[in-house]
């Protein structure tokens, strides 16, 4: 089992312009449900308010007000049963991507040779089983954030939050790691909960594409491609797909309902 | 065809161009330096009065001489105890003060102070005071070196401790790694390449700070010898623990850098240095 839920969560920061402090309302009463072994989109404009709730939903910022739960049990902070994938892989750089992977282990208590078996078992699923001994440097991007899933997925936590991992890939890498992504899916069953602000993204990762504009929740709809979903060349290439990102893209170009801050 | 051809003699010519920046290697270029340098302080240095200055192959002899005596040797040896004690517990006390301060706010905002001021502390001024509380002896040697050589070391790993990426702190939280183990693990990898380079600074000062206080307190060791021969007038004398101080700094300084390319691999490899 793994789902994750927020609840009506909310989100203010304090700013401090020159010398005024003026309030931000980053997040207002966010409610969805990422169900077991679904993929949700968290998709909308920068400042939409939706890596802030990717980072609530980890432990990684306080809400205000509301709550997360995980399979039903309300989480307060970071935990083993939260995995997360950084926007820019965040590898520890005097770690080589074993050490690396090690790390997420170890904060785990795991030791000895589960740690080495577990470490090389999910190199081997990324992919990265010959590159095991290389330090962040000299990886590729896509390499390095490889290694950001495989320490994410080694802890075999119950929920994947993955913030942007592939915005910063080049096209040709991004389409080969979103590929790989929904192949891993597949054999491991992870939910995983994904911000992006790249609408094809969006809609051929995901089981449902929950739109945020200004903190809130303004639109979720399902996606209607089947699973397992194999050439992402041949997904784009359905009416399904060309209508969902239609529709995705006329919500995020509709005129505001809400007030501007 | 012409092109691919083109193509070809070019990227054969940049290598021979890359080869021949790397076939000149770094100690040959900072030998030739200093021969150079010697070479005109030997030429021009011969005309000037021996008591207002000197000359290379002088301040040999003096060396020779002095080297024979066994007393340079002697000197030393006197002058690196201190050197060793205060320096050694400058690295010991500078770094885990400064990683501590930099990393709480607290006792950055209540203790941070104290470690600017104390950096442009005029040491010299205070060394009687010192000779006051230690008396004239090794304990005093060591604290002066002790105290102009933390500050460096602390201000390094302060700032250091500071810079190190949020980003890398959130990844230990996000595997829920305790306080100590982010600490130990991501701040303080993060933080060695400042702390190397507040060791090395440390080093010149440390050397400062033991010569002043062999003028200052119980006259001894390397300092001595640049005193007495100042107050003879034998200016070449006077030069050779000059000399010698600044050749044991350099040396000081090269085994440092070995240690951190030891300790920091990923550094050089990052720079692109460790190939050279």
């Amino acid at each position: 089992m793994g789902e994750v839920s927020l609840i009506d969560v909310s989100k203010r920061f304090v700013l401090r312009v020159g010398n005024e402090t003026q309030t931000v309302q980053a997040l207002s009463r966010v409610s969805f449900t990422v169900r077991d072994g679904e993929i949700i989109s968290l998709i909308g404009p920068s400042g939409c308010g939706k890596t802030t709730a990717l980072r609530i939903a980890m432990g990684l910022e306080i809400a205000t007000a509301g709550r997360v739960t995980v399979d039903g049990r309300e989480v307060k902070g970071c935990g083993h049963d939260r995995g997360m994938v950084f926007q820019h892989a965040e590898l520890l750089p005097w770690l080589t991507a074993m050490q690396n992977v090690m790390f997420g282990l170890e904060m785990k208590g795991m030791r000895g040779s589960e740690l080495r078996d577990t470490t090389e078992k999910y190199l081997d699923l990324v992919g990265l089983g010959a590159s095991k001994h290389r330090r962040p440097h000299q990886l590729s991007g896509g390499m390095q954030q490889r290694v950001g899933i495989a320490r994410a997925l080694a802890i075999d936590p119950k929920v994947l939050l993955m913030d942007e991992p592939f915005g910063a890939l080049d096209a040709q890498t991004r389409e080969t790691m979103q590929e790989e992504l929904l192949q891993i899916h597949v054999r491991t069953r992870k939910t995983i909960l994904f911000v992006t602000h790249d609408l094809d993204e969006a809609v051929l990762i995901a089981d449902r594409i929950v739109i945020m504009r200004e903190g809130r929740i303004q639109e979720m709809l399902q996606v209607p491609l089947p699973r397992p979903r194999g050439d992402l060349g041949v997904a784009r290439s359905t009416k399904e797909f060309a209508e969902t990102r239609y529709h995705v893209w006329k919500a995020l170009h509709a005129a505001p309902t809400g007030t501007i801050h | 065809m012409a092109q691919i051809v083109d193509t070809n003699t070019r990227t054969q010519g940049q290598d021979i161009a890359s080869v021949a920046r790397r076939g000149v290697p770094q100690w040959v270029i900072t030998l030739s330096s200093v021969a150079i340098l010697t070479l005109l302080w030997e030429w021009f240095g011969r005309d000037i009065n021996p008591v207002f200055g000197s000359y290379p192959s002088a301040i040999a002899e003096a060396f020779w001489d002095l080297a024979q005596s066994g007393k340079l040797a002697a000197a030393t040896f006197e002058s690196l105890r201190p050197f060793a004690v205060g320096y050694g517990l400058a690295i010991l006390f500078g770094v885990p003060f400064g990683l501590f301060i930099g990393r709480y706010r607290v006792a950055e905002a209540a203790l941070g102070i104290y470690v600017t001021a104390g950096y442009a502390m005029p040491l010299v001024a205070l060394v009687p005071l010192l000779v006051l509380w230690l008396g004239l002896g090794f304990a005093v040697k060591a604290a002066v070196v002790f105290l102009m050589s933390v500050f460096p070391i602390c201000i390094n790993t302060w700032l250091g401790a500071t810079a190190v990426p949020k980003s890398l702190i959130e990844v230990g939280k996000s595997f829920v790694a305790p306080n100590t183990v982010i600490l130990r693990r991501i701040i303080l990898p993060a933080t060695l390449p400042y702390i190397m380079a507040g060791i090395r600074l440390a080093v010149g000062r440390a050397v400062v700070a033991m010569v002043i206080a062999e003028f200052f307190t119980t006259i001894s060791g390397l300092g001595a010898i640049i005193i007495n021969s100042a107050n003879n007038f034998d200016t070449a004398t006077m030069f050779v623990p000059i000399v010698v101080l600044m050749v044991m700094a350099i040396g000081l300084n090269g085994l440092i850098g070995v240690i951190e390319r030891r300790v920091a691999p990923w550094q050089a490899e990052i720079a692109g240095r460790d190939q050279e």
